[in-house]
């Protein structure tokens, strides 16, 4: 037994990635759930529509007995309902005040698609002194510059229920496409290269970008049918709504699994055995599912760690899929994500060709 | 160099010209040459680490040079079998073949049944060599030595002008080793270039060039009875080994006896002392006519002499 250890002693002291992993992965572990793991609402993006608007956002941090928790993010005082319902939609917020709504009272409406942002609100309103209910009374005394004879409401908009399905099926999408994009792919070219085939296509009348675009294509294949499937399920099964356009939908899925592809390809031409594979594309996978806003709202993240799911490709597919499924979110207000996501598919597949160059091209890429 | 996509046949030769690599400091390959000409085998032939398969990757593309050299026909007319099989486990060896064919341009029914003309006729092969009743079989359920030959069958699919074939009988049994060297041969007889590298120097002999290779260096160039007359000195077998250092750094053991090389200038002497001691407990030493093993001991013993003295 002593023979033993010694010798998986050796070869885990060579085996550096194993080592660095056991080692880091821990670590990481530790700092993102420490810092990241939070349920708890922090800052809740608000806008004030209607008379009195500018008022009332500027008063919005003393409001509602918790200090700080509502910043106001726009203020509009000649705007009305149909604004603070798109500025919901497009994301720019998680509550909405507007301070004379359709019976002359102030209404409140709450984005359900940012479930745990609208939990903490409607927690909030429910807590006030003489209480804030949906059926617009009693009186509020919360609502800021309110001097209106009673309120109108709260109403929770996309998600009404706050089924944690509605939120966790569109972002499980995008989970989905990151393993089969990025974890199984990576397996298939390092396959090649174990097998020793890889050499073979290199001597081959190839071009590596054929050989790149042979590699992906079928797994691209299965992550949109892999794709297609999860949301028959979650509309079918689960109720989840497809409110939005699926081509914006699709184009946003097809971007991501651009990037998870190229991210897969650029790992598999980094490790040179399956098992080096798969640890790269779990250290890859981890921090996408626990930061990229999917489980801990991203504002719950503290600021130090929050930049990191800010490079992360899931973090702006999951605003994507949730926003065009949930809340019909146009590509207008979209297009950072998109933006984001076809340069990241660049960087990502130009450095995984780049790399595929030097095993398919050897005296081209020397 | 690098000859253009397409090739052609008329090209007197393919291989390398003064060829260097190194893998980080370690020097792989140090200025060798080799020609490898239409119609015949040649043969790259060292030990453990000597380069072969180094050498062969850079001829065939795999692996860029440092320095020197390279003449190879275009992609489409290189036919390679790298140094494990080259082919798909997964796949079955129909599938294998028609990934290849496909690759290289070939379609339809000629690529799948084979006899798509220029006397290569893939259909033969796979009967020669046992492969046809396996033709529906994953390859990875095939021996060792079947999936060696579908391997080379596979290179030698697009009708290559230059065929490098890494070790392509190294641990297959006899049989396999036979139907190996008729798939290389009717290669040659169709006018491809064959460049193979070998352990075995039985087989080395057969082929028309012979190169020599010792730890990334040349130690021995030309046909193999080229290589043989080369040897300096003569070579005696005795049934022990010697007791002497210096005759002992000369001497290795082969078919139960051992063989001592007396260099040229020492032959006589040596020969005559040999013989005496030899002699004295009625075993006499017998001078042998080298063969391509011995020339090929005798060329790395030289090496290691020559870099001791140095």
């Amino acid at each position: 037994m002593r023979a033993m250890i010694i010798k998986e002693f050796r070869q885990l002291r060579r085996d550096r990635r194993t080592l660095a992993m056991m080692i880091v992965m821990p670590i990481l572990l530790l700092v993102i759930l420490g810092y990241a793991a939070s349920f708890d609402v922090s800052d809740i993006p608000t806008v004030v529509a209607g008379p009195g608007a500018d008022v009332a956002a500027t008063a919005l941090p003393k409001s509602f007995q918790v200090a700080g928790t509502y910043t106001a993010t726009a203020a509009q005082t000649g705007a009305a309902t149909a604004w603070a319902r798109d500025e919901l939609r497009d994301g720019h917020a998680a509550v909405a005040i507007v301070t004379a709504g359709a019976g002359g009272g102030p209404l409140i409406l709450v984005d359900g698609s940012q479930l745990f942002t609208a939990q903490a609100a409607l927690r909030q309103f429910a807590a006030q002194p003489r209480g804030v209910r949906g059926d617009g009374s009693p009186r509020s005394q919360g609502v800021p510059g309110d001097r209106s004879p009673g309120l109108a409401g709260v109403q929770v908009l996309y998600n009404p229920q706050l089924k944690t399905s509605y939120i966790m099926i569109p972002g499980l999408a995008g989970v989905i496409l990151v393993f089969v994009g990025t974890v199984i792919t990576s397996l298939g070219v390092v396959r090649e290269r174990q097998a020793g085939t890889l050499e073979q296509l290199a001597v081959m009348p190839l071009r590596p970008v054929d050989v790149f675009l042979g590699k992906i294509v079928p797994y691209f294949a299965v992550a949109v049918a892999d794709l297609v499937i999860v949301l028959a399920v979650g509309v079918a099964v689960f109720g989840v709504p497809f409110r939005g356009s699926l081509a914006v939908f699709g184009l946003g899925a097809l971007l991501f699994v651009f990037v998870t592809l190229g991210l897969g390809v650029l790992i598999s031409s980094v490790s040179q055995t399956q098992g080096q594979a798969i640890q790269l594309a779990v250290m890859t996978l981890l921090p996408q599912v626990l930061l990229s806003g999917l489980i801990f709202p991203l504002t719950s993240i503290v600021i130090g760690v929050r930049w990191i799911a800010y490079l992360l490709p899931l973090t702006y597919f999951t605003v994507i899929s949730r926003g065009v499924m949930l809340r019909a979110e146009p590509i207008g207000s979209l297009w950072p994500q998109f933006v984001y996501l076809a340069l990241l598919g660049a960087v990502v597949t130009g450095l995984a060709i780049w790399r595929f160059r030097a095993f398919l091209a050897p005296g081209a890429a020397r | 160099m690098t000859g253009p996509a397409g090739g052609d046949r008329s090209a007197t030769w393919w291989g390398a010209e003064a060829v260097s690599v190194s893998f980080g400091g370690l020097r792989a390959l140090d200025q060798v040459s080799v020609a490898v000409r239409p119609g015949q085998v040649t043969a790259v032939v060292g030990g453990d680490g000597a380069g072969k398969t180094t050498l062969l990757r850079c001829i065939a593309g795999a692996l860029a040079v440092a320095g020197g050299a390279v003449r190879r026909p275009g992609a489409q007319r290189i036919g390679y079998l790298p140094p494990g099989t080259g082919v798909y486990d997964d796949l079955s060896v129909a599938e294998n073949l028609e990934f290849r064919s496909a690759v290289f341009g070939m379609k339809g029914a000629a690529a799948r049944e084979g006899g798509w003309g220029g006397g290569w006729e893939v259909g033969e092969y796979l009967e020669r060599t046992g492969l046809a009743a396996a033709r529906e079989r994953l390859t990875g359920q095939l021996s060792g030595g079947m999936r060696r030959k579908l391997g080379v069958i596979a290179a030698m699919l697009p009708e290559p002008e230059l065929l490098v074939l890494d070790e392509p009988t190294t641990g297959v049994d006899p049989v396999s080793r036979a139907d190996l060297w008729w798939l290389i041969a009717r290669a040659a007889a169709g006018g491809a270039a064959v460049l193979m590298s070998t352990t075995y120097l039985d087989e080395a002999a057969r082929a028309a060039h012979v190169l020599v290779l010792d730890a990334g260096r040349t130690l021995a160039e030309g046909t193999p009875a080229e290589i043989v007359a080369s040897v300096p000195g003569t070579i005696v077998v005795v049934p022990s080994r010697p007791d002497g250092e210096d005759e002992r750094r000369r001497a290795w053991r082969r078919a139960g006896t051992w063989r001592v090389w007396q260099p040229a200038s020492q032959a006589a002497k040596q020969a005559a002392s040999q013989a005496a001691e030899q002699g004295a407990v009625g075993v006499p030493a017998k001078e042998v006519t080298p063969d391509l093993q011995d020339a090929v001991c005798v060329a790395a013993l030289r090496a290691e002499l020559d870099g001791a003295d140095a």
